[in-house]
């Protein structure tokens, strides 16, 4: 399940007057778009896109700054709905699940397509927020069928209808598959489903290493893993891609800030906190450069992972420019041993833990931007 | 070249050079030691760019030249050598080899040519002096626990050795902190060290040096400039880069206003650290110390494995104070004081806290606590 444009829907949702205006959800003199409704990207607004651009193409759009509370509650109350129709439920985004219900039909008295159908119209009828189904054997053909008859969309692809629908389809249709591995396996011949399929397993692997494992088995249709809602998780990690390369230490810095709080803010809510911190950039030519370091002690604070991350950057010695920058915690344990000593050599820590658990209070109260740092206005 | 050396003598120099090379290398001559022999002398050379060891030993050299080979390798020979045994090296010119013969034991070992093998640019030294190896001695082994692994703050990764101003008078005092902990150590100004800069000994420096520093009666020759440090015996001479970083001004995190006083008998309070932290299988598991009115409680508590507590006779009267500790840092601290009794001094549970050798000066550590 997949919702359709959800920051704008539960947006047009709570303010009627928004319904038949383009709405496009960001904000700030340097902002991205973070989700356009359905009008706007009729105009060719599209996430991710810097504010001023999508404004050049679509003026008339009502810009409305991204109210997070509403939203978690919104997705909340759609997991709710989940979990009634089953109890393996894993959550990709606020907006985006997937569900097994395989062995459902005996305990629902209809089948899984039926049960789906309901669901989006409880979606609708309950909350006024709408959702694409996209029903198959399979993670990944689930995936894919979610955006296939977007939005309202309900696509089912059947076990043997899978080959015919995958032949013609481009390689990109696959999850992972962004420009650069798209670039490496055109190089290879490989542009569809059909081009893929003419390759050795062996073949694939030994030009494209695990992924091209995973590649053989995808062109087949097969995908094995399993919809869980407790995959344990192994790492946090947030990154952005930004929509001009650049090479500005103010504004980098700037992304720093925000994606620490995110992986700070994730963290926190799961009751987790890792020891290793790893900063990721690619550079303008798509070259990868990553950097980690080992804590002391394992960490959930945003203000660790942002000064950690920092001090990779500075280290790092290369300009840029950069399309996209990264911040990750790994080697997590339970909360319980973290961000319990101080450092000698940093006084201001102490006062800057304080602030930060006065700002998480503030914000749980009040709403995630009820009260932010200078620095992540950069 | 062809020398005749006794085997242990042989097997203190080898031994000193094969600890200075890098197990894993890319430059196959870093891989060597240089074997140099001239009149009553052979020197054994080794570095891996940023430390030089050169020990120079008295052996009988029936012809002079110079070659280097697998420093790990030689080692390995000699090590396996009986004890008292003669050994013979010879430069075989028409093989390019060098043969090791002791007894019925006869090795040939390729070698590398000695143009190859980087020798350390000397450098003039700021400050020249010569201190007692005790006293280095001290300064280096109670400072260096404190040494930071972290790669981040590469400022850290080293002693820092420099002039200081002390109670009596200038000192000469090594600081080492990973941010955790710190140690402060003191020791006599040496005559001649006054001009010399502050310098930080990286890690593996320090770990080399105290080979050096065995020997009671010996003194050591001192010499400082702002790139480079070098200790000398008569017989063995470390050279090695410093770290070229700024130390922080670690005289701000030494607390002078704690005033809450905790005596205790060393010996016993690190054991029963160590008892009541064997509860926990994590590595940073805290240690609470509860004090009262003479009266300390240690007590462990890990939810997943149990609880220790134990209680020990103190010297303490002030108010009622609860703090946490790293176990393993505690213990550290603990492990250094030569003397019986051990003063802490508090301020509050989430302040530094400075230990030292009852009202000895000359030693202090300063540890951060954990929340409890």
């Amino acid at each position: 399940m997949d919702c359709d444009a959800f920051y704008a829907s539960v947006e047009k949702r709570d303010n009627p007057e928004l319904r038949d205006r383009p709405v496009i959800i960001g904000g700030g003199k340097r902002g991205v778009v973070s989700t356009a409704c359905y009008i706007a990207r009729i105009k060719g607004v599209r996430s991710a896109m810097p504010m001023f651009k999508a404004l050049q193409l679509c003026p008339e759009a009502v810009v409305v700054r991204p109210r997070m509370a509403a939203y978690v509650e919104a997705s909340r109350a759609i997991r709710a709905m989940m979990d009634e129709l089953t109890p393996d439920v894993e959550p990709l985004s606020l907006d985006e699940a997937f569900m097994d219900l395989t062995g459902t039909e005996a305990l629902h008295g209809a089948p899984p397509a039926a049960m789906l159908a309901r669901l989006v119209k409880r979606m609708e009828d309950e909350l006024g927020l709408t959702g694409s189904i996209g029903l198959s054997h399979n993670k990944f053909l689930a995936k894919v069928a979610s955006d296939l008859d977007k939005p309202r969309g309900f696509s089912v692809i059947g076990k043997a209808e899978t080959a015919a629908f995958l032949h013609d389809k481009p390689v990109s249709l696959i999850w992972g598959v962004g420009q650069a591995s798209q670039a490496a396996l055109e190089k290879a011949g490989i542009r569809t489903f059909a081009d893929l399929l003419r390759w050795e397993k062996e073949d694939l692997t030994r030009r494209f290493g695990a992924s091209g494992t995973r590649l053989w088995h995808l062109a087949r249709g097969e995908d094995r893993r399993r919809v869980s809602a407790r995959a344990p998780v192994k790492s946090l990690s947030n990154e952005t891609t930004f929509f001009e390369d650049t090479a500005d230490p103010d504004v980098l810095d700037g992304h720093i800030w925000r994606l620490a709080e995110k992986v700070a803010a994730r963290a926190k809510a799961k009751d987790i906190a890792g020891r290793v911190v790893t900063l990721k950039l690619k550079r303008a030519n798509f070259a990868l450069l990553s950097r980690r370091v080992s804590l002391r002690e394992p960490t959930q604070s945003a203000d660790t992972l942002y000064r950690t991350a920092r001090r990779l950057f500075d280290q790092v010695g290369d300009k840029g420019p950069y399309r996209l920058i990264g911040v990750g915690l790994s080697q997590l344990e339970d909360d319980a041993q973290a961000d319990l000593s101080g450092d000698l050599l940093d006084p201001g820590a102490a006062a800057r833990r304080r602030a930060e658990a006065a700002t998480d209070a503030i914000r749980a109260r009040f709403g995630a931007d009820a009260i932010i740092k200078g620095r992540a206005l950069r | 070249m062809k020398i005749s050396i006794e085997r242990g003598t042989l097997l203190k120099a080898v031994a000193q050079a094969q600890s200075v090379v890098e197990r894993r290398n890319t430059i196959p001559i870093l891989a060597n030691v240089l074997i140099e022999a001239e009149g009553e002398h052979v020197s054994f050379r080794a570095t891996d760019l940023d430390i030089e060891v050169v020990d120079r030993t008295l052996a009988q050299v029936e012809r002079a030249g110079a070659t280097t080979v697998s420093a790990v390798t030689l080692h390995e020979i000699v090590r396996k050598l009986p004890d008292g045994a003669l050994v013979q090296l010879t430069e075989e010119a028409a093989s390019g080899r060098l043969t090791v013969e002791a007894g019925r034991s006869n090795f040939s070992l390729a070698t590398l040519p000695k143009e190859d093998f980087p020798v350390m640019a000397s450098s003039e030294y700021t400050a020249n002096f010569s201190a007692p190896a005790p006293a280095l001695r001290r300064l280096f082994d109670k400072s260096k626990f404190a040494i930071s692994t972290e790669e981040t703050r590469y400022y850290l990764n080293g002693v820092y050795l420099h002039v200081a101003q002390g109670a009596d008078g200038k000192v000469l005092r090594a600081v080492a902190t990973d941010g955790h902990r710190l140690a402060r150590i003191d020791t006599d100004l040496p005559p001649g060290a006054e001009e010399m800069p502050g310098v930080i000994v990286p890690r593996k420096t320090v770990g080399e040096l105290r080979k050096l520093l065995e020997d009671d009666e010996a003194e050591i020759v001192v010499s400082v400039s702002e790139t480079k440090v070098r200790f000398a015996t008569p017989e063995i001479t470390l050279t090695s880069k410093v770290i070229d970083g700024t130390f922080p001004d670690y005289t701000r995190v030494i607390p002078a206003g704690n005033t809450r006083r905790l005596e205790v008998d060393a010996g016993e309070f690190a054991q029963a650290v160590d008892r009541v932290a064997t509860v926990s299988s994590e590595r940073s598991r805290a240690v609470k110390l509860a004090l009262d009115e003479d009266r300390l409680v240690l007590s462990v508590n890990a939810p997943d494995s149990g609880a220790a507590e134990e209680e020990l006779a103190v010297a303490y009267s002030d108010e009622r104070l609860e703090i946490g500790f790293n176990a393993k840092y505690l213990l550290e601290i603990a492990s250094q004081v030569d003397r019986e009794n051990a003063v802490f001094l508090f301020n509050s549970a989430g302040d530094p806290t400075l230990m030292r050798e009852g009202n000895d000066e000359s030693a202090v550590y300063v540890v951060m606590p954990m929340r409890v």
